[in-house]
């Protein structure tokens, strides 16, 4: 059984009905380490989908970016209990990267420079739900918040919106990337408050 | 299996303009060597809970240890242990933790600190178990803060030096008045200048922030020291 | 925020896994070969906002060991680590 500290609070938790159970609201954008920060140049930077044929659909910085792309006005939520509401993005949809894409496969394993992985339901990915954001608020996306590129799927935790995003391998079946294989739950639904296993 | 034990403050004292020491008597605390850490939980009356590692300015058998917190303005347990709590509280502790970064009296060779604003913490533990040994190697510290009214244990220091134990302060934003040379970085320079030098292989134990720790490492294997005769503690910031 | 401390500051935590204390283990890294003791590789997410810690070899950057802690459980995973030796004469964690 815990002692309780006197006049020991925490952090301001302020839950709000728009936000998802255990969530709190924050003005800033933490931003959450677990590695130090890639620093990829546009002119080496590219993205990928690989099949299971082997077929890869890459792009690199000029081809992605000539790509039509929208402007996400969306909230995010992150497992660390933190929730920012209205962040505005732009991004390729994911729908539009994989209009070329045969696979017969459902899942998929992203990969990020600097090694971290995240694995996702293809059909999460699709029909408007996720893009390869570039900008945040109008700027290009801070090396510290993902960029050149991020994976934005912002329906689930924010774990599952890559950082530094460089591929998606399609996948049989469902598979663990990083968190998932170290106590984070596989799909992460905010609302049904998916944290752990 | 290291449990959580309940410990209830019972002195604080203002150290800085944002800092403070803490005493926390610990029932069950098995003592601690110089240099330990505990880890230090407070739960909110709604059940939220915040762990974080402190380091030990105390030292020794006592049930009681001593903690100094500097206050992040962003965080949540650091305002709260520098602005809030008082005698009578209740938190609860872990430890002592790791036997890495520690001074026992049977190492004998000469010892010089580094330490970077709240990185005094761990060593001055060292040099109180120094002097509560009676130990003869030669002690030395260098201590770099921002500026006069920054350091921690001011008045512990001075009352510890001694023919085996040296002081030197760096300050990096504005020095007393009457300081020799204006305020600056610990810089390799400085480090060539007022530390016990690589020739005679000392042990060296550098505590602070993580830019800190990293500036004041690799000069050191500039000037000669072993990486391995250099042990470091980065608090992060 | 983005920075790492050492080793040393995950002695509390490993102490509700293992008899003795880890951080004065020594580690060999699986990717480049370093070996050294625990307490000196480099850990990142020791902050209050973070999934949880990641310990880096100090030479390659390689993911030595991922630390979460959930209300329920504590999950350790060594993805990166080749050998661990302890010393029979550590004391108790």
């Amino acid at each position: 059984m815990a002692v309780f500290s006197r006049g020991f609070g925490g952090r301001t938790r302020e839950s709000s009905p728009d936000l998802p159970p255990g969530q709190f609201l924050t003005e800033d954008f933490p931003v959450l380490s677990a590695g130090p920060t890639p620093r990829i140049d546009t002119a080496e930077w590219s993205f990928s989908i690989r099949t299971e044929t082997g077929a890869q659909h890459a792009w690199n910085w000029d081809e992605f970016r000539a790509l039509p792309s929208e402007l996400v006005s969306t909230d995010i939520h992150c497992v660390t209990r933190w929730s920012k509401l209205g962040t505005s993005w732009r991004g390729v949809s994911l729908d539009t990267l994989f209009e070329e894409v045969e696979s017969s496969y459902d899942y998929v394993m992203a990969h990020s420079y600097g090694g971290y992985t995240t694995n996702l339901p293809l059909e999460d990915l699709l029909d408007g739900k996720a893009w390869i954001a570039y900008e945040f608020d109008g700027e290009d996306l801070d090396p510290e918040h993902g960029g050149p590129a991020r994976l934005l799927v912002p329906h689930l935790y924010f774990w599952k919106s890559a950082k530094w995003v460089r591929g998606l391998v399609m996948m049989k079946d469902d598979e663990p990337g990083f968190w998932e294989q170290n106590g984070y739950h596989t799909y992460g639904d905010p609302w049904q408050e998916q944290r752990y296993w | 299996m290291t449990d959580w034990k309940v410990g209830t403050v019972t002195d604080t004292r203002t150290e800085t303009p944002t800092g403070r020491s803490i005493t926390i008597s610990v029932d069950g605390w098995p003592g601690n060597l110089a240099g330990q850490h505990l880890d230090l939980r407070l739960t909110a009356p709604d059940g939220y809970q915040a762990v974080r590692s402190y380091s030990i300015a105390s030292v020794g058998d006592a049930t009681s240890v001593q903690l100094a917190v500097d206050r992040f303005p962003t965080g949540e347990v650091s305002p709260y242990l520098v602005d809030e709590v008082l005698p009578g509280d209740q938190l609860e502790v872990k430890g002592p933790l790791g036997r890495w970064f520690v001074w026992t009296p049977e190492d004998t060779r000469p010892i010089q600190l580094i330490a970077g604003g709240s990185g005094i913490v761990p060593l001055i533990a060292m040099a109180r178990a120094h002097a509560m040994a009676g130990s003869t190697t030669p002690f030395r510290l260098l201590y770099s803060v921002r500026t006069p009214e920054d350091r921690f244990f001011a008045d512990d220091l001075a009352a510890l030096e001694s023919e085996t134990f040296h002081v030197d302060y760096v300050y990096t934003r504005s020095t007393p008045a009457d300081w020799p040379t204006p305020p600056g970085r610990v810089t390799r320079e400085v480090i060539e200048a007022v530390t016990i030098p690589a020739s005679d292989s000392p042990g060296v134990f550098v505590c602070g922030p993580t830019g800190f720790v990293e500036a004041v490492a690799r000069s050191l294997v500039d000037l000669g020291h072993q990486p391995q005769s250099v042990k470091t503690e980065r608090f992060g910031g | 925020m983005s920075s790492h401390v050492d080793g040393n500051a995950l002695a509390g935590p490993f102490s509700e896994v293992f008899r003795t204390d880890m951080t004065t283990a020594v580690c060999c890294c699986g990717g480049c070969g370093d070996t050294t003791t625990l307490a000196t590789e480099m850990v990142y997410g020791t902050d209050a906002l973070a999934h949880g810690s990641i310990v880096r070899c100090r030479s390659c950057d390689d993911v030595l060991i991922t630390l979460v802690e959930t209300p329920d459980r504590l999950v350790v995973r060594f993805p990166g680590i080749a050998t661990l030796s302890v010393d029979r004469d550590t004391p108790p964690a």
